[in-house]
Formats: structure tokens, sequence, C-alpha cells
């Protein structure tokens, strides 16, 4: 898979793109990954869903979406003719369900990549489950690569004491491509009513915040790895997403960031290209992983 | 932008678009607000269109000062740049006919997206009717605005202005007949009108405020529990029908 340029945007921050259409010119975003699809349709957890916190959220919606056939069936008509890389965020609760529903989108021709969700840390079964072991990672890496052929990026979770061997083990078993940092397990408490903010107690952690940690994982994994690296967490500018680039990412994705400004995504595509000229580098390709 | 305190808790913020025309706005819906100047928020806070002034190109935005986000606006001086995604949602459901017996109910800040409703209501040639709560007689807002558009009928909790009590519990309710009830408020309140709309047999609309982080229907945050599911306030709202929700009514 090839990108227009280096920056796409995160799974469930963007919805299935269209609702930024008002904001952006979609075709000018690197790649669109579209918000967490499982087998069969979830209702998400209860609300409340979301908490602020100092420079950024908890969210714990727990994969809402109408399932993969509708998707197929109602959704990907109305993507489809989009001019940019459209990717699928999968998600399952066992190795087998995980990979009928990337079948079911290989099928799609104008989807050229999925990225597996082996890290959502709001749901009970699956998610993040598979994804904090390596043996459980590559389980249903193993799966999915027999079922799916084309481009897989293995979107990893930063809730583990050594993300480089889960990234090996996701390589071992096919992965094309690694993404990271999901979000951080996090909790948010109300002092007054004495009580946890959100309906499941624990959330996700994103925005700001994270950028430190979601910086030193890409740049470990990008050396414990050959796969290209794709880094996300925390990136509100330009400048963020090229320490990501400096770190040993070759693309990064946008989040939390859609929220605040909806048309950040190709503000930070221009500001890299300022940077890249400013310094003057002729390609992205040029400062991969140079940091020194 | 101009600022003007309406009160020590209510900020009334008066906003133009330099860059030309405001879009086209119906009631109901809301904005997306960011003041540039806070540095312990992250996240836009969705709030309600207030009015809107088509000659001065202006949308207005009435605030409550509760927490660190809506405090951050009422720092904001005339003159400073307040950063809007607009306009967001759906909106009240508008008169069909002239005729249409209307009453608009608000209670505290929630009394803010009726002024823009009741004036278009008149607009159209519907007189709207409110009734409008608050804790104390100082709590109550742009009053002589809502007086200029129809009838106002007003409860305070402490008997300060108007009839002693809630909303629910007011005289009009039984002298008046109407055909629709639209309600922004305390969620208490709105649950108190709904089931006194659907004990009389009126249709009963009601604006909801969840959290919200996008406003645009794609982080699923600020989800309802509804007939349908789970439905985003910021894209399927912020106004349900009553019957649509799963509200113990």
């Amino acid at each position: 898979m090839e990108l227009k340029n280096p920056v796409m945007t995160a799974s469930g921050t963007f919805g299935y793109g269209l609702e930024f259409a008002d904001f952006v010119n979609l075709e000018d975003i690197g790649g669109i990954i579209v918000k967490g699809t499982t087998l069969e349709p979830r209702q998400g957890n209860p609300y409340p869903r979301m908490a602020e916190t100092p420079k950024g959220m908890l969210n714990c919606v727990g994969l809402q979406n109408k399932g993969v056939d509708y998707f197929c069936e109602h959704i990907y008509p109305t993507i489809r003719d989009i001019k940019t890389n459209m990717i699928v965020n999968v998600s399952g609760s066992s190795p087998a369900d995980y990979a009928e529903c990337a079948a079911r989108i290989d099928a799609l021709d104008r989807i050229p990549a999925i990225e597996l969700n082996i890290s959502c840390p709001n749901v009970r079964q699956g998610g993040m489950a598979f994804g904090v072991t390596a043996e459980g990672a590559a389980s249903v890496v193993k799966a999915v690569r027999k079922a799916y052929h084309k481009t897989l990026i293995v979107k990893l979770s930063p809730n583990v004491t050594d993300v480089c061997e889960i990234a090996r083990a996701v390589e071992a078993e096919g992965a094309d491509s690694v993404s990271l940092i999901n979000t951080l397990m996090g909790m948010a408490i109300d002092a007054e009513k004495r009580k946890r903010v959100l309906s499941i107690g624990t959330g996700g952690l994103s925005g700001p915040c994270v950028k430190p940690v979601a910086l030193r994982m890409v740049y470990q994994v990008a050396r414990a790895v050959k796969i290209p690296v794709v880094g996300l967490g925390g990136i509100m500018s330009a400048t963020d997403a090229v320490e990501f680039l400096l770190a040993g990412a070759s693309a990064v994705e946008i989040g939390t960031a859609n929220f605040i400004d909806p048309a950040i995504t190709v503000k930070v595509a221009q500001g890299i290209n300022d940077y890249l000229d400013c310094h003057g580098f002729a390609s992205v390709h040029d400062i991969i992983g140079t940091v020194e | 932008m101009s600022v003007e305190r309406l009160h020590e808790r209510y900020v009334l913020l008066r906003a133009t678009n330099p860059a030309g025309p405001l879009p086209e706005m119906r009631p109901g819906q809301f904005a997306q607000l960011r003041a540039d100047l806070a540095p312990n928020t992250f996240l836009r806070r969705p709030i309600s269109i207030n009015f809107v002034d088509v000659t001065a190109n202006e949308v207005w935005f009435l605030i409550q000062t509760v927490g660190e986000g809506s405090r951050s606006f009422a720092r904001l001086q005339t003159g400073d740049m307040l950063n809007a995604v607009l306009p967001l949602g759906n909106g009240f459901t508008l008169p069909a006919t002239s005729a249409e017996r209307v009453l608009l109910v608000g209670g505290g800040v929630g009394t803010a997206p009726l002024l823009y409703m009741g004036s278009q209501m008149l607009a159209m040639g519907c007189r709207p009717t409110f009734l409008l709560g608050a804790r104390s007689k100082g709590d109550l807002l742009q009053m002589e605005a809502f007086q200029r558009l129809g009838d106002v009928f007003v409860t305070t909790e402490d008997g300060t202005a108007g009839e002693r009590g809630f909303v629910t519990q007011h005289s009009v309710l039984r002298e008046r007949q109407f055909d629709r009830i639209s309600t922004c408020g305390p969620k208490p309140m709105m649950v108190a009108v709904a089931r006194f709309a659907k004990s009389a047999g009126i249709a009963c609309e009601v604006s909801l405020e969840n959290m919200m982080a996008c406003g645009v229907g794609a982080c699923l945050c600020c989800v309802e529990d509804t007939q349908e599911g789970h439905v985003c306030v910021c894209k399927e709202g912020p106004v349900f029908n009553m019957e649509d929700l799963k509200w113990q009514i």
C-alpha cells in the first residue's frame, strides 16, 4: 500500500471519514482508518463513556458498531469512491472471528488494508486480551494472515511490559506493519460523588498527555522490527508528527486532535512538507528514524 | 466578539464572523466552542445557539459558568476570538402551521435555545408560549426578549418570581391547551415535562446535553439509549422525540 502523504486518521476518531467532509478534503489525507468493526454488531458500553483529563481524555466506547455485514452492505458503498486509502480497523473476541471479519473485508476491492485491533482496553472479551501477550498477539495474526491477503497492520497496546516482544511476534506471523500506541488504560474519579466517572470504571487515555510514552515506544519498536511502523499518540501538530517520523515511524495517525480541530489532518500533512522544505529534505523518507 | 455579563453566573457571548456571513442555523442546533486562552481545558464545549441576528451577522451563546470550561468563556473579553464549529446537530420541530399551539419549556440556562426557537416561530406567524423555570428570580435570563416574542409564564423554586415550584406545577398547563411541547433544561425537569406531555397526549421533544468530544458523530462518546440502541446526541440529536428515548415516563 502506498500513501500519498504520511498522515492517516486513527480509528474511532474520524468515523467513516464522511463526518469530516465539511471540514477537509478527504482525498488530501494519506489514509483514513475507519471505526473499529466486528463480526457481530455491538452496542458498546453504557453512557458515560468519556472524561476530560489534563491535556487529554479517557474513553470507554467499547467498539460500538453495526457489524461487518452492515459495513459491507451499507457503509462501504458510500466510501469506496473516496480517493485515498480507506482502511478498516478490525476487532474480535476470538482468532476465528477476527479472521472471519477480515475475510469479508478482503473481498472489498477498494479497501487496500486492515488495521487489526488487538489492543482495545474497553471490551471484556478479546481486544486487549490478545495484545498483551506475545502468544495471544501471534495467535490472532496467524489466523487473520491465512484469511486476509492485502496489507495487514497490527495495532499494538502500550499496556504491556515489553512492546518490542509483541511487535516481533506479530512480525513473525506475517504482519506487514505495526501501529502504536492504542490508548493507555486509565481511570477518572469524581471526588464529590465518590464514584468512578466512566460507566465501566476504566477507559483508554489519549491526547497530548500520552505523546511522550508513544514516542518512546515507537522509537523502541522501530529498532526491533523490519516492517514499517505507524506512530500515533497525542499528535496535535506537524511538529509532533515530525517527532514520530524522526523516532522511526514511516507514517502517523491523528486521533484525538480531530475533536479539537476537525481540519487538523490536512494542516499536519502540509506542515510536514513545510518542515521538509525548510530543512532541505527532498522526501519524508529522508527523516524517518534519523533521530540521534 | 462581545461579552456581556448578565449575572454573576451567566455570560452572553455575541460572536460575528469576520470572514463572511454566518451559515444558516436552525433553533435547537449547537456549536462546539473553544476559548483559545483556556490552558486548563482540552476539549471543545457544546453550547446551544441562543439567538441569531442575521442583520448584524451575529450568533449568541448564553453560558452558565459551572466548571473550568465554561469559566474559560467567562474570562473572554470583548474583541477576543472565539473558536467555533457550527452549526451542529438537529433542531427543534418548527410548527407546521401558524395555528399550532406550541409550548416552549425551559429550565435554568436551558432556556437559551428557546429564545431563537421563539423568534423563528414568530417569524412564521406562530406565537409561542414560554414556560420558564429557575431557582430564583436572578436566574431568569433575557426575560424582556422572551416577552417580546410570546406569552411568558414563570416558576421559581423560591417563589421570588412567578408561581412557586417547578414548571410542571404551573397553572398554565391546566388552563391552556397545547399541540406540542419542546423543552430544554436539567434532565429531571425534562423527564417531568415528558411525563406530563405523555399523560396529556401532547407531542414532546427534548434537547439533551450529554458530554461530548467530537460533536460530529465520530467518537461515539455522547450516546443516549434509544429504541434503536445507542445513538450519538451530537449527530442524531440533540433534540429527540420523547417516544424515541428509553426514559421511564
